[in-house]
C-alpha cells in the first residue's frame, strides 16, 4: 500500500485523484463489512447501555434516558465476577501455555513423519461442538465418572467430594477448550525457526537450556504472544464452562451478561457490562503488547 | 398484494414468499447481520403478533418439556403412542420436539422471530402460566377457535377461568404439577420433607434447585411463613432471597438449573433437588429410584399451557391436536405415563380402566388434602417481575 502511494505521488494531479478514488473503491467492501459488523452493533450497544426500563416495565421495553450510571451500577454489582473472569482466564492461559509449548515444540522439531497426524490431533476437537466437548467433560468429571471413582479408590479424594462445580473444573474446561488456540500459533512460529540456528548455538558451546533461552524462546515469542491473546480474550468472556462445569460460586462475567440479556431481560445492564468487559480486555491487551513490543507480532 | 398471493396455488405462494424473504434479507442485511444481537433491544418496534400468517396446514411442530408425553421405545426408537393415535386417525403429521428446558431460555430463543413476525419453528408452545401470560399480553398467541376444539369443555373448572386468559380463548392447560423435594433413594434413605432435611450437612454441595424462580423461591418463601398466593411484599421476597443467597454462599446448592437438573441427578452429582413431581415418576419408569415429596412447609402448584404461536401458519391442525389431548381417554393415557396433574374432566374414570391405583394417585388427581399443601405463586406486575428476576439472578451470582 505504501509503495503504491509513493508511486502515485510522483504523477500528475488528476490521475492521483483518480487513483485515490480507486483505492477507496477497493477498500469499500472491507470498510462496509467493518461498518456493518463492527461499528453498527457497537453503536447500537452503546445506545442501549444508557437506557432504563419503560415506565410500564413491559418485558423488553426500554427508553433512552442517558443514564450513564448504568455503567457504575453494572460494575459495582458485579466486581466479583469481573475479577473472577480475569483470574480464571489468566490461570487457564498459563496452564495452556505450559501444555501447548512443549507440545508445539515436539510437533515442530521432534515429530518426524508424525507431524501432520499430530497437527490433525490438535485440531480434531474442533470437529465437534464446543458445547458437546464441555458436556463430555461434565460426564468424565461427574460423581460417577471414571476420574472421581479412580481418585476416590486411591484415597486422594474424600468419598463425598466431587470435581465438577469447583473452580478447578471450570479452569480445566477453559484450558482444554482454548488449547488449540495456544498450540497452533506457537507451532507456526517454532516451525519457521531455522534448525541450523539451534545447531550453531550448540557449536558455540551453549547448552540446551541456554540455547532455548537465547535462541528458541525469543524466536518463538510472537507465537507465544499471539497464543496467549487468543486464549485469554475468549476465555475471559466465556460462560459455557462456568455454567456446565461450575457452580454459582464460579460464575464469570459472561454468565452475568447472558442472564441479564435472556433471563432478567435487562438489556441496558447487559450492554453496559459488555462494554466494560470489552474496554478492560482492550486495556489489558494494550499493556501486554506494549510491554512485549509489537514489532515481532506477525 | 396479499390477496393476489392468496389466490395462487400453494406452490406458487411458497415461491413468492421465499422470494420476498430473500429480498428483504438482502435489503436488511445490515439489520440482520450487524444488529441481530441487539435487534430485539430497540424498544420502538411494536409487537407484531396481530398479523398472523394464513393457515396453510401441514405438520404440527410442538415444543414441549422433558418427559412430558407418554413414550415407548420401539426398536430402540422413541415413539409416543398417544400421539401416533392422533396421526393415524387424522392423517395430520406431528413433530414432537422436546425443546423446553426453562421458560426464559425458550423465550430467549424465539423472542426475536416472534417480534419480527417470522416463523419460530414451532406451532404449539408450552409455557408455564406466568410466561403464557406474557405471550398472550404481547400478542404472541393466536386466538383459538372453540368450534375446532369441542373437547375444550372438558377442562377442569378450576382451570377454565385463569386470570391471564379468562375463558381460555388463547390457551389450554397441558399439565399441572407440583414443585417439591426430589431425592435419590439409593443415597438418602429417609423421606425428605423439610428444608432442614434437604439442606442437611450430609447433602452439602449435592443439591440442585430449579432456575424457575417461582418454584424455588415459592418453596423458600413458604418455609419462611409467607403465603405466596397472597399479595406479599417486596421485603418479604427479599428476605427469601437473602436465605437463598446464604444457601449458595455456604455451598449447599450445587447448581441452579432448568429441566436438565435430571442429568445432575442421573450422573450422581446431585443427590437431591427442588424439582417437579411427575419427573420423578417417569424417571422411575426408566429404572431410577427417586423419591418425591411436597415440602411440609408448602410446595408450589403450576400449570403449563398449550398456545398456538402468532407466527404459526398451522392453527387448525394445532387445534385438532389440542382437541385430541382433551379426550378423557387420551388424557388418562398421557397421565398414566407423565404422572402430572391431569387437566381433563373424566380422565379419572378412564384411568380406572388403565390402572386403578393411578386413579387414586394424589399427584395425578389431587385430593383436597394434597391441594392444601401447595400454593400457586401469585401473579407479579411487570415491575415486580423485572425486579424479582434481577434479584434472583443476582443471588445466583449471574
Amino acid at each position: 500500500m505504501a509503495l503504491a502511494h509513493a508511486e502515485v505521488g510522483n504523477k500528475a494531479h488528476a490521475p492521483k485523484k483518480r487513483a485515490k478514488r480507486i483505492a477507496y473503491f477497493l477498500l469499500a467492501p472491507g470498510l462496509t463489512w467493518l461498518l456493518i459488523f463492527f461499528a453498527f452493533p457497537l453503536i447500537n450497544l452503546a445506545e442501549t447501555s444508557t437506557k432504563t426500563p419503560a415506565p410500564t416495565f413491559e418485558t423488553g421495553e426500554f427508553v433512552q434516558t442517558f443514564r450513564f450510571s448504568n455503567f457504575v451500577d453494572a460494575f459495582v454489582n458485579n466486581q466479583e465476577q469481573f475479577f473472577r473472569s480475569f483470574l480464571y482466564a489468566l490461570i487457564a492461559t498459563l496452564f495452556a501455555l505450559a501444555i501447548a509449548y512443549p507440545l508445539a515444540y515436539a510437533i515442530a522439531f521432534r515429530s518426524g513423519p508424525w507431524k501432520n497426524l499430530m497437527l490433525i490431533l490438535v485440531v480434531a476437537p474442533f470437529f465437534t461442538s464446543f458445547l458437546l466437548r464441555t458436556l463430555a467433560w461434565k460426564q468424565i468429571l461427574g460423581a460417577e465418572g471414571p476420574v472421581v471413582s479412580a481418585l476416590q479408590f486411591l484415597g486422594i479424594l474424600p468419598p463425598e467430594a466431587t470435581i465438577t462445580a469447583t473452580a478447578f473444573s471450570v479452569i480445566l474446561g477453559l484450558t482444554y477448550n482454548f488449547l488449540p488456540f495456544m498450540t497452533l500459533p506457537i507451532y507456526a512460529s517454532l516451525d519457521r525457526i531455522d534448525y541450523r540456528l539451534l545447531e550453531a548455538s550448540g557449536d558455540l558451546y551453549a547448552n540446551g537450556v541456554t540455547t532455548f533461552r537465547k535462541v528458541t524462546l525469543p524466536l518463538s515469542a510472537p507465537g507465544v504472544v499471539a497464543g496467549t491473546l487468543l486464549t485469554f480474550i475468549p476465555a475471559s468472556g466465556d460462560y459455557i464452562n462456568a455454567q456446565l462445569l461450575g457452580s454459582p460460586e464460579n460464575y464469570m462475567i459472561g454468565n452475568v451478561i447472558n442472564s441479564r440479556f435472556f433471563r432478567v431481560v435487562d438489556y441496558p445492564t447487559a450492554a453496559a457490562l459488555s462494554f466494560i468487559l470489552m474496554a478492560t480486555i482492550l486495556v489489558l491487551v494494550v499493556i501486554y503488547i506494549r510491554r512485549l513490543g509489537t514489532d515481532e507480532l506477525v | 398484494m396479499k390477496k393476489d398471493i392468496n389466490s395462487l396455488s400453494p406452490e406458487a405462494r411458497e415461491i413468492i414468499k421465499a422470494q420476498i424473504t430473500r429480498r428483504s434479507l438482502l435489503v436488511g442485511a445490515g439489520a440482520i447481520g450487524g444488529a441481530a444481537f441487539l435487534a430485539s433491544c430497540s424498544s420502538d418496534s411494536e409487537p407484531s403478533g396481530a398479523g398472523s400468517p394464513e393457515d396453510v396446514g401441514g405438520t404440527v411442530r410442538w415444543a414441549n418439556w422433558t418427559a412430558y408425553l407418554d413414550a415407548k421405545k420401539v426398536d430402540g426408537k422413541r415413539t409416543y403412542p398417544s400421539l401416533n393415535k392422533f396421526i393415524e386417525s387424522t392423517g395430520i403429521d406431528v413433530d414432537y420436539l422436546v425443546k423446553y428446558n426453562d421458560n426464559d431460555e425458550f423465550y430467549a430463543l424465539v423472542q426475536e422471530n416472534l417480534k419480527a413476525g417470522k416463523d419460530i419453528g414451532y406451532d404449539i408452545v408450552t409455557p408455564t402460566d406466568w410466561m403464557a401470560a406474557r405471550w398472550i399480553r404481547l400478542g404472541y398467541a393466536q386466538e383459538l377457535d372453540a368450534a375446532n376444539i369441542p373437547n375444550k369443555n372438558n377442562i377442569l373448572d378450576t382451570l377454565a377461568n385463569v386470570s391471564f386468559d379468562p375463558g381460555r380463548n388463547y390457551s389450554l392447560t397441558w399439565q399441572s404439577g407440583f414443585a417439591g423435594f426430589c431425592w435419590n433413594k439409593d443415597v438418602i434413605k429417609n423421606d425428605v420433607v423439610s428444608i432442614e432435611q434437604i439442606f442437611a450437612p450430609a447433602n452439602k454441595g449435592r443439591v440442585v434447585v430449579l432456575s424457575e424462580m417461582r418454584d424455588t423461591m415459592g418453596i423458600i418463601l413458604q418455609y419462611q411463613g409467607v403465603d405466596i398466593s397472597q399479595p406479599f411484599t417486596e421485603d418479604q421476597f427479599m428476605n427469601g432471597i437473602d436465605y437463598f443467597k446464604k444457601l449458595i454462599a455456604d455451598g449447599f446448592i450445587r447448581q441452579v438449573k432448568g429441566n436438565d437438573y435430571l442429568e445432575d441427578m442421573a450422573n450422581g452429582d446431585a443427590v437431591a433437588a427442588i424439582g417437579w413431581s411427575g419427573d420423578m415418576f417417569s424417571e422411575n419408569l426408566d429404572g431410577k429410584n427417586y423419591g418425591f415429596a411436597i415440602p411440609e412447609s408448602g410446595g408450589t402448584l403450576w400449570s403449563d399451557n398449550m398456545l398456538v404461536a402468532s407466527t404459526s401458519a398451522n392453527k387448525a391442525n394445532s387445534e385438532a391436536l389440542m382437541n385430541h389431548y382433551y379426550d378423557p381417554a387420551i388424557a388418562a393415557e398421557v397421565a398414566a405415563w407423565v404422572n402430572y396433574i391431569c387437566p381433563v374432566k373424566g380422565a379419572q374414570a378412564e384411568m380406572e380402566k388403565i390402572d386403578p391405583e393411578l386413579a387414586n394417585s394424589p399427584f395425578i388427581f389431587p385430593d383436597a388434602e394434597t391441594l392444601s399443601k401447595v400454593k400457586v405463586f401469585r401473579g407479579l406486575d411487570a415491575e415486580e417481575e423485572f425486579n424479582f428476576a434481577a434479584a434472583f439472578q443476582e443471588a445466583i451470582g449471574a
